[in-house]
């Protein structure tokens, strides 16, 4: 940086601290109590929540967006979308006079326009100067969405509108355009940092069309952002926004009580009544987009036959596993996809509970002096608040019917790895929570052929129900993938590759001057509907 | 003299060796691997593993990544994270500061309360402050870092709300560190109450991480006065009829602080252990959490890194101390 740039970001940040001081009586600023630190902030580089809600939900903006606390999907930066007959060619027209944040790093000279748009998909591609730009790059959503080999071609029709190519039909694309990896970037921001060969820069300083725009980041403390005057929507109501990094829950709720942030998440299940009882706080819960399972590897005898696996789960008391782990903060699982999501079949009944009926289907299923391994998730998930206590209930369901249960768990990245592979022994505690709202990235992510080795821990290939779930990926008509769906849910009822568990409840707890925010189905963050009363 | 600085520096040559293996080989015996934790739940297909895999240079012989790992640091670069993308080195530097004031304050707090609690207990052997003072030692020892932190977040923060909760310093205040210890940058560059803000964001963090060494010394100093008081030289001193203030502070005291400063010199190095913890409860951006992390999603770069990073500090330090114990004492150069 030369002595001019560093004046100038000297000044710029003087006259933000400035600001933030001087102007800290009548500015509205929102702490926000945040689970983890981002990795950094190019929200196609990540898959973390707490990235993408620092990046994506902050400070970009995506072609199509999912509409406030639901899972369907309303125009973004793209004004309007027409899909080809043949399901192929996707075009978007742009919303014109977009501008990019103007910040101390870059300010832009044009506004948004199809460069960025063909920029923001064309970079993730391998081959592109931009597939390595830091070290250790890797579009992990972009691949795991299998945009590489779904995606033709990305070309500018004329400075407002863009053409999509799929190489086959897609109906979740719309969904998956709505991601954080399809966050629309300056390319005029990444040309200028290119030029300079400062292209690490575009992780650390991100310039973007959202509510907020970037101002500081203290590593592993806090993020700084201010209202991005030109936003598109209008500026927001928060003049400022802070992410404060707190990643011990109990630590978290102390600080909200303290004052020391407006709004925080993920308390513990044991915390929430007393959130509830504190009469300064206002605590939202809403039914997640996730599901915790047992899933057993359906390669490996007896559970390779659907009745054991059946009779199983007519051992397990999953009432009891919501009131001890959850305490109460979740529902019983039925289906694979959680009820709040499109396609739910509500007409599937769910195994009963019964002992005696379970110990009398393993017997005729010939299965007699069964032990089995138990994997316990060693880690705390938005959709599993403790897997070792959930293992230990699900051991003493099974010791009632006569299967012996061994509770093994390993550290959380092997944990993931051996439970990927295919020969694992015994069920998995395992979970998932929606990335798009849509049913297939539940149902291919976890359950389809294509799955087993990596996403499908039941190692479960059932051709009958792959065969739906591919056929609705491919019909752009939602009454008919409805159909489709609910049919694969019957199928995956009546083979029973995974016990479901739980649907937890998403907790947030705000205090109540605090107004306007509204939790997402996916569980990330977006403050921009957010005011704070003074 | 040239003699003995020149040995001292070439023994750096097979504790750097011995280290740098350390560091490198120890995340590497545990099971999973650094890509797996890039994909968390969706996992990735073993193609797509095998790619990155070679791409982060993870499949070449070990030796192969061990000796590319100790040019690369002779080159003055440790590495950049897998997770976060960003140099080792530059998260390190920017984190080691809040370690090392935890740590210092933390020593401080232990050993301003615990030499005069130990030398007080000594002296009045047997007494109530004696059996007190070294009954709560105990438990001091004995107390979970964890449970510990959390209850004095409750009482302190929660309901007297005498101190914030965590943190570095009120998020109100915001520049830019001059050297990374916020009580000096928040004298020399903060603005007015920035100062007192960062102190008494240290103060919680200060009393959790030196609790337990607060315990150790406390119970040193006082066994190690207890023996030096029965001494007959302490015994003519009285009998010379010298205050017993002089005979205490002077006489006993000079000779019984050598095991704790020993004592201190250990602790000093078991702090880090505690910082992780304490790191993590009062959501301190230092180099203890940031390790944890890195391990957790078996961060090899920045783990080896890491580890390398606090071994270079150590031995730095160690050879300059090294180096002024023979310019203080000229026996030690001699032999």
């Amino acid at each position: 940086m030369n002595t001019y740039k560093k004046l100038l970001a000297a000044s710029a940040l003087a006259m933000l601290t400035g600001g933030l001081m001087a102007g800290g009586a009548s500015a509205k600023t929102l702490v926000y109590c945040s689970e983890a630190a981002p990795g950094g902030f190019d929200p196609a580089l990540y898959t973390g929540g707490e990235t993408l809600d620092a990046t994506g939900q902050a400070v970009f903006n995506k072609l199509v967006e999912f509409k406030p606390g639901k899972s369907e999907v309303e125009a973004a930066l793209a004004e309007s979308w027409t899909i080809s007959d043949d399901g192929l060619q996707y075009t978007f027209k742009l919303r014109p006079g977009v501008k990019f944040q103007t910040t101390s790093y870059f300010t832009p000279t044009r506004d948004l326009n199809a460069d960025d748009v063909v920029f923001s998909f064309e970079r993730q591609k391998e081959g592109s100067p931009w597939a390595k730009y830091v070290d250790g790059a890797s579009y992990e959503y972009f691949e795991g969405m299998d945009f590489p080999k779904l995606i033709k071609s990305v070309e500018k029709v004329d400075d407002l509108t863009v053409k999509i190519t799929l190489t086959k039909p897609n109906a979740p694309m719309i969904a998956n355009l709505a991601m954080d990896f399809s966050s629309i970037v300056s390319k005029e921001y990444a040309d200028k940092l290119q030029a300079d060969g400062t292209q690490q820069k575009f992780n650390e300083q991100p310039v973007g069309t959202g509510p907020f725009q970037f101002v500081d980041y203290q590593l592993n403390t806090a993020i700084r952002y201010e209202a991005n005057p030109t936003f598109w929507k209008g500026k927001v109501k928060l003049d400022n926004l802070i992410f404060a990094v707190t990643p011990d829950a109990a630590v978290r709720v102390q600080k909200l009580k303290a004052g020391e942030c407006q709004l925080t998440i993920y308390p513990d299940p044991a915390d929430v009544e007393g959130l509830k009882a504190d009469s300064n706080l206002t605590v939202l819960q809403e039914s997640g987009l996730n599901v915790s399972t047992l899933a057993y590897n359906t390669t490996q005898a007896p559970f390779d036959k659907p009745e054991v696996r059946k009779a199983l789960n007519m051992a397990i008391d999953k009432k009891a596993i919501v009131d001890a782990v959850y305490l109460g903060q979740g529902t019983p699982a039925i289906n694979p996809i959680p009820p709040t999501m499109w396609s739910y079949d509500k007409s599937i009944k769910d195994d009963e509970y019964n002992p005696e009926a379970a110990k009398a289907a393993l017997e005729k299923a010939g299965v007699k002096d069964l032990s089995m391994k138990i994997w316990a998730m060693p880690v705390v998930r938005p959709y599993m608040p403790n897997g070792r206590r959930t293992a230990e209930l699900l051991q003493s369901d099974f010791a009632k019917v006569g299967v012996k249960v061994e509770i093994v768990s390993y550290d959380w990245q092997e944990y993931l790895k051996r439970a990927s592979d295919p020969k694992h022994d015994g069920a998995v505690i395992i979970g998932w929570t929606g990335d798009n709202g849509d049913p297939d990235n539940f149902l291919a992510t976890l359950l389809s052929c294509q799955a087993v080795g990596s996403s499908n821990r039941a190692a479960w290939c059932n051709k009958e129900f792959t065969d739906l779930i591919d056929k609705a990926a491919v019909v752009s008509d939602v009454a008919e993938r409805t159909k489709l769906y609910e049919q694969a849910q019957v199928v995956f009822k009546r083979e029973a590759p995974w016990a479901t568990l739980a649907h937890s409840l998403v907790t947030t707890a705000m205090t109540k001057n605090v107004t306007g925010y509204v939790p997402s189905a996916f569980g990330v963050h977006n403050f921009e509907s957010v005011d704070i009363a003074e | 003299m040239f003699r003995y600085i020149a040995s001292r520096v070439l023994l750096l040559i097979p504790t750097f060796i011995g280290i740098s293996f350390i560091a490198f080989i120890f995340i590497r015996l545990l099971p999973g691997d650094p890509v797996i934790a890039l994909a968390g739940e969706r996992g990735m297909t073993p193609e797509r593993h095998q790619l990155l895999m070679e791409q982060f240079g993870f499949n070449r012989p070990i030796w192969e990544q061990y000796f590319s790992f100790v040019w690369n640091i002779f080159h003055g670069d440790f590495g950049t994270s897998i997770a976060s993308k960003r140099a080792v080195l530059t998260d390190f530097l920017t984190l080691f500061p809040a370690t090392l004031e935890l740590s210092i304050c933390a020593m401080l707090f232990a050993t301003i309360i615990g030499i005069p609690a130990g030398i007080f207990a000594a002296v009045k052997r047997g007494s109530v402050f004696d059996q007190l003072s070294m009954g709560i030692a105990l438990v001091g020892y004995s107390m979970p870092i964890f449970w510990w932190g959390i209850l004095l977040i409750i009482l302190f923060a929660g309901i007297l709300h005498w101190t914030p909760v965590s943190g570095r310093m009120d998020l109100i205040y915001f520049f830019k560190p001059t050297t990374g210890f916020m009580l000096i940058d928040s004298l020399i560059s903060g603005p007015k109450g920035a100062f007192k803000s960062a102190f008494s964001h240290l103060v919680l963090p200060t009393i959790v991480l030196g609790t337990i060494p607060l315990a150790v010394i406390a119970r040193q100093t006082r066994s190690a006065m207890l023996e030096v008081l029965g001494e007959d030289y302490v015994r003519t001193a009285r009998a010379k009829g010298l205050a017993p203030r002089r005979v205490i502070g002077v006489h006993a005291l000079r000779n019984a602080m050598i095991p704790v400063i020993t004592t201190i010199g250990l602790q000093m190095g078991l702090l880090m252990a505690g910082a992780i913890l304490t790191e993590t409860i009062f959501s301190w951006p230092g180099i203890g959490k940031w390790m944890i992390d890195a391990i957790a999603k078996r961060d090899y770069v920045v783990v080896q890194g890491g580890l390398m990073l606090v071994a270079l500090i150590v031995m730095t330090v160690n050879l300059i101390v090294d180096l002024l114990y023979a310019v203080v004492n000229p026996r030690i150069r001699v032999k």
